[in-house]
């Protein structure tokens, strides 16, 4: 660690906020991470959508942890290590699917879907000290929902999930407010791709509107070309026609919001949708308006927000809906999970748009994902030069940090630094 | 409508693959019926309806056209420098012929190098929708489907798989 214990150089009073660039480098800085941010904090695992019905499971990797995201035969969701209490092996190969029992293939332990030891080939060979009771699959220290979205916590002494998101539930619950009975589902297909980057460079590139005209250029002109309006910003230091805000939502969480200009499925039309979909978006609207009041319904309708929960959950509610993890797969490459989400009850005709509208954008073959994609790739072979080249500038709106930040500044990035910052210098 | 042989359609398909791997999009374009489609449904969901599941990629005519005007773009920084490209086609097989609509099936391995790296291997099947039109075809629908369960160091598809 350089100076003073601290990764960041951060002076308020000259405005200048510096990052240590061996936060993106360092294989020992990874390993603490491991255990100061991903051991403690709350980490996404699943949507309760994505496991409907008892039996319904899912299995994947959760900061490093091979888990299995099931329904239980009672209907409780739970996150099973999915790690045999034997000798080891791992008790389910599938990738999803729907199953009572989960078996050992190395010595036929089995287990039923809420984890209990359920059958132990010729088990009197043991003595009476062997309990099945005690030798269930484990689970993380805690596992709780917020509005279907279920996190787990591998520290016994973790704040309730609630306390953890604090003000961040009032944007999930801006997208979840899409669905008439409050019910969002992940949509079938997922996106699963691999950048060549440190972890953290896709928290600070999923807020960082300082990028768009840039990076995205491409994208901007598709824009145009499918009959957008582009107004050139208006406001100093904008750099998109609307103006957006970047929100400190307490506890190392953040928010874009941002006034729409690019069209949302619920509900502002473009060009983009066709002609024959101003209808259906205007009783989408109407049905907004009338449930939640026209003030709340503008919000739920007319703003973009990318919503960053710490560490590495990212809920996109933009060109359409996306939920975004990602872990660290060694320091310089990560892996992202990202999905599709919207209400249950959308018509068929509404569920199009929103799958085409998020193609976009977003995603491996989107007209914006792979060009995100590249820049990181690229900052982290910039990087290479770390130890002769130390600092990342990140200083943008420093100025009036006591004041309105936008988007385009870096403020909700120091959010993410100090937090950060802050629990790498705690001794655990 | 006389019967289409395979080595016709060989033909046509290698020559696709070569337009593509070159960066000959307009030619490739020229190549499409005005209501082609290009679909790379989810690696995990292959046989997925692109208006109920999530693609990687469903462009309609119109949405094809913006892709070529995107990452023919230098400001397309995940195609600047372009990828260089190759790949294989095989196993090519006439799975129908309808008057003049023929299904071709076909396996592909496309191999991918940028930035002085070696990318990897794109690997999986296609099926086409051909139309027959005088000597040579028009290509009505052309759906990729992935063999890997995720992309993972594949990273993107920003090119014209």
């Amino acid at each position: 660690m350089p100076g003073n214990g601290s990764y960041v150089i951060d002076d308020r009073e000259k405005g200048i906020f510096l990052l240590d660039r061996s936060v993106h480098v360092s294989e020992e800085i990874l390993r603490e991470e491991m255990r100061k941010i991903f051991g403690k904090c709350w980490i996404y695992v699943g949507h309760a959508s994505e496991v409907k019905k008892p039996g319904d499971f899912v299995t994947r990797k959760v900061a490093g942890r091979p888990v299995i995201f099931v329904r239980d035969q009672k209907g409780q969701v739970r996150c099973l290590f999915n790690t045999c209490r034997h000798r080891g092996s791992i008790v389910s190969a599938e990738r999803c699917g729907n199953a009572r029992r989960f078996m050992c293939v190395y010595h036929g332990w089995s287990y039923g879907n809420d984890g209990s030891l359920a059958r132990v080939p010729s088990e009197e060979a043991y003595t009476d000290a062997f309990d099945k009771a005690d030798l269930g699959l484990k689970t993380p220290a805690h596992f709780e929902s917020y509005k279907d979205f279920w996190f787990m916590n591998l520290d016994p002494d973790a704040p309730p999930l609630g306390d953890y998101l604090g003000r961040t539930r009032d944007y999930i619950d801006l997208v979840v407010e899409q669905s008439p009975s409050g019910q969002m589902e992940v949509l079938p297909g997922t996106q699963e791709y691999d950048v060549a980057a440190n972890w953290k460079l896709m928290v600070e590139n999923s807020v960082d509107d300082y990028h768009l005209p840039t990076t995205h250029s491409t994208w901007l002109n598709f824009m145009r070309n499918s009959g957008v309006v582009m107004e050139p910003p208006k406001g100093a230091g904008m750099v998109l026609p609307t103006k957006g805000l970047a929100i400190d939502l307490g506890n190392g969480h953040f928010t874009t919001d941002n006034v729409n200009f690019r069209g949302r499925p619920v509900a502002a039309w473009i060009p983009l949708y066709g002609e024959e979909a101003k209808p259906e978006m205007a009783a989408i609207r109407a049905e907004l308006v009338e449930r939640l009041g026209a003030d709340r319904a503008k919000r739920v309708a007319d703003t973009n927000r990318n919503l960053v929960i710490f560490p590495n959950l990212v809920i996109n509610d933009g060109s359409s809906v996306t939920i975004r993890t990602f872990f660290p797969n060694g320091v310089d490459k990560m892996h992202v999970t990202a999905w599709a989400l919207g209400p249950v009850e959308e018509s068929e005709s509404a569920r199009a748009r929103r799958l085409d509208a998020f193609l976009t954008f977003y995603g491996p073959g989107g007209f914006a994902t792979p060009d995100d994609v590249e820049a990181l790739e690229m900052v982290q072979k910039g990087l290479a030069n770390w130890q002769d080249d130390r600092w990342s500038e990140m200083s943008r709106g420093m100025g009036h940090e006591d004041g309105e930040q936008l988007n385009s500044d870096e403020f909700h990035l120091r959010l993410f630094w100090r937090k950060w910052n802050a629990m790498m210098g705690e001794q655990a | 409508m006389s019967a289409v042989t395979r080595a016709e359609v060989e033909d046509f398909l290698y020559m696709e693959a070569d337009l593509l791997d070159n960066w000959k999009l307009a030619e490739w374009e020229a190549l499409l019926t005005d209501d082609a489609g290009y679909y790379i449904p989810a690696n995990d969901d292959p046989t997925g309806d692109h208006r109920k599941s999530l693609f990687i990629i469903a462009d309609d005519r119109e949405r094809i056209h913006q892709r070529i005007i995107r990452v023919m773009d230098p400001n397309c920084h995940a195609e600047a420098p372009k990828s260089h490209l190759s790949r294989i086609v095989g196993n090519v097989r006439i799975l129908s012929q309808d008057g003049d609509t023929i299904t071709v099936a076909a396996t592909f391995v496309c191999h991918r190098y940028r930035r002085y790296e070696r990318m990897g291997e794109y690997v999986g099947s296609t099926r086409h929708i051909l139309k027959r039109e005088g000597d040579s075809f028009r290509i009505k629908e052309r759906r990729v489907f992935l063999k890997s369960h995720e992309l993972g160091s594949l990273g993107s598809v920003s090119f014209m798989l």
